[in-house]
């Protein structure tokens, strides 16, 4: 059974302009030592749906699903007591911002324990020695004079590897990462990726790892879900979707890298922006950018078999053309 | 074909006061650098944060003075006070939510440059600014909204617009596309390809993401902690980096394959201080091929393989 299982996942937001769905319908699985890879821009809902999980959105949402199940026990029906004694020991999180994730009041040594003194019933020594375990694990240098500084003497890779350390203090099944290292230079990025990649390896954590970078996926992911405008449009194992992805978005998303450009002049881009709280089209959300859009996909979109990555798609395509015309072919 | 900007070991020095009495310490953003851009062509310069890229953006705008070196824009030394030659270097920053006047509105946005140095009429400049704005993919009745009203790219495009209102021959990119999203990022590079060729600009262009620059660079410059490690043709330097540095840079770029299991070059430690540049080679604490010469003797830029490289081993 999945770690984690998401169901229809909904969050509305109130704003003073009326209701705005920022996730739909979103189903999410993770399974254990899994790492599952959320990708989308900004506006897909990626990161609103894991704060969701987490509880950490705002009084102005509303959060509505079928199914959230983790580890066997349903957060649905837990009370908030119950909620705090599962999130942040099984379930943790760490965000964009390392330097602003920290409270930069209290020391480095404070904040690590502070998950240990809350969630454990190891004393002061023991806490201590466990911190000094935690940073030596994500490779902070000299761990027992690094326990009193202070965040601002910390660099941003320096800090996200504390925050990894807290989050991982009470080993929890499931890490949520949500751009862990976007704020970060490459050469730190790789490293951050790597203490993440080997403390899954290690210590049986599965991940779910938010990110715009399809090169951090490739790397990282086991599988890959792709969200659009608060919709789950395709999920399929890594190596399937860069080889073969079979919604319109996925592909012209791929086409898009600079990389995967032949030689110099223009990129293959996607016309248009992603639809925002005034403009949502009334049947599929991609169709006014799509380039396979037809007259059908104006007023909805369904959603494909798992053979076909679980697009949500009218003409699904299959290397690279949409599958009623292979068919017709 | 002459060169547009020519820099001749530029160097940019901060002073920091360590306290009402401390002594100051001298901070060297940028330590000695050359280098060359000719029109319609592009010069990518790439590394990590602080090493010294912005600074060099900031000189080649003339913002700042450099504290030393020289530098030749269109033939002229570059000078804060020559107000024709500020007109042919422009700038468009990374971040486009904080480098437009939230209070104006993209009409006045894009005429001001026009206003603050030239002697058009109203009507000109309105003509001008309406005709730019098409010109880089934006509608005719975008001109009387604010910038609240854009999407990243969008104002972006703004932002770009503005940069080309007084014709200028230099164009300082200073991470264009790194805000936006990749399937607006592509709009823009394409937008940026083509305004190169139509009027056949510069580009400086100072970015960290490695596959951007493989994208759209001419020649690329790399640098570390106030100095260059390597500059060449981009094709050249992507395809066989030399310096330890680069190679350690290109192979830390994750690749958009999940079959292509990458060799990294592991870096270890991050960027040391600015005020405590390592001794000899400033890269040797971090490389992993360094002998004990390099802690000694500082390398220069030598020609190796068609690049210009500055390392002991390359």
């Amino acid at each position: 059974m999945a770690l984690l299982d998401i169901r229809n996942l909904s969050v509305t937001f109130d704003t003073a302009s009326g209701p705005f769905r920022a996730v739909d319908g979103v189903d999410a699985s993770v399974d254990g030592r899994e790492i599952l890879s959320i990708v989308g821009e900004s506006g897909s809902g990626k990161s609103v749906s894991m704060l969701a999980l987490m509880g950490l959105l705002p009084d102005t949402a509303t959060v509505t699903a079928d199914r959230m199940q983790f580890d066997g026990r349903d957060l649905l029906e837990l009370s908030a007591r119950q909620k705090r004694s599962v999130i942040g020991r099984d379930i943790a999180m760490i965000f964009q911002e390392p330097m602003s994730s920290l409270n930069p009041c209290f020391t480095v040594g404070f904040q690590i324990g502070e998950m240990l003194r809350k969630h454990t019933d190891l004393d002061r020594a023991a806490r201590r020695r466990r911190s000094i375990e935690l940073m030596e694990q994500v490779g902070i240098p000299s761990p027992e004079k690094r326990l009193s500084a202070y965040p601002h003497q910390l660099s941003g890779g320096m800090s996200q590897r504390v925050m990894i350390a807290m989050a991982t203090s009470c080993r929890p099944k499931l890490l949520i990462a949500d751009e862990p290292t976007t704020a970060l230079d490459v050469t730190i990025q790789a490293q951050i990726l790597d203490v993440l990649r080997d403390l899954c390896a290690d210590t049986d954590m599965a991940l779910v790892l938010i990110t715009h970078d399809m090169g951090v996926v490739a790397q990282m992911a086991d599988r890959v879900q792709v969200q659009y405008a608060g919709q789950k449009v395709e999920e399929q194992p890594v190596a399937a979707l860069f080889d073969d992805p079979h919604h319109p978005y996925t592909a012209a998303l791929l086409s898009a890298l600079p990389e995967r450009a032949s030689g110099k002049g223009h990129l293959p881009s996607i016309k248009g922006v992603v639809p925002g709280q005034f403009d949502r089209p009334p049947g599929c959300l991609f169709e006014p950018r799509c380039a396979f859009a037809v007259e059908a996909c104006r007023r909805g979109a369904v959603r494909q078999g798992p053979e076909l990555g679980l697009a949500l798609c009218n003409r699904p395509l299959v290397d690279g053309v949409p599958l009623d015309e292979r068919a017709e072919a | 074909m002459s060169a547009l900007l020519e820099a001749t070991d530029l160097c940019r020095h901060y002073e920091v006061r360590k306290g009402v009495f401390g002594r100051p310490d001298i901070v060297k953003a940028l330590n000695g650098v050359s280098f060359s851009l000719e029109p319609g062509r592009t010069l990518a310069v790439v590394g990590e944060s602080g090493c010294g890229k912005s600074t060099l953006a900031r000189l080649v705008t003339m913002i700042e003075e450099p504290t030393d070196g020289q530098l030749l824009i269109d033939g002229r030394a570059a000078d804060p006070a020559d107000r024709a030659l500020r007109q042919t270097v422009q700038i468009v920053f990374q971040n486009p939510y904080g480098s437009l006047n939230p209070r104006q509105k993209i009409g006045a946005i894009l005429e001001e440059p026009l206003k603050v140095n030239s002697s058009t009429s109203a009507r000109q400049r309105r003509e001008k600014a309406k005709a730019m704005m098409e010109r880089v993919g934006l509608r005719p009745e975008h001109y009387d909204r604010f910038p609240h009203m854009f999407s990243g790219g969008q104002r972006q495009r703004i932002a770009i617009a503005r940069a080309l209102m007084l014709n200028p021959k230099i164009l300082v990119l200073d991470e264009p596309v790194s805000a936006l999203d990749l399937s607006i990022q592509a709009q823009v590079l394409n937008l940026l390809i083509d305004l190169q060729q139509e009027f056949g600009l510069a580009y400086l262009f100072i970015s960290h993401d490695l596959s951007v620059v493989k994208h759209i660079a001419d020649e690329v410059m790399v640098m570390y902690l106030g100095l260059a490690v390597e500059k060449g043709d981009a094709a050249t330097v992507f395809a066989d980096p030399r310096h330890p540095y680069t190679q350690a840079l290109l192979s830390a770029t994750p690749v958009a394959d999940p079959s292509r299991k990458q060799q990294r070059v592991r870096l270890e430690g991050e960027l040391p201080s600015p005020l405590a540049i390592p001794s000899g080679c400033a890269f040797h604490p971090r490389c992993p091929i360094a002998v004990p010469n390099c802690a000694v003797d500082v390398p220069h830029l030598r020609d190796v393989a068609g690049r210009l490289v500055s390392c002991h081993l390359a």
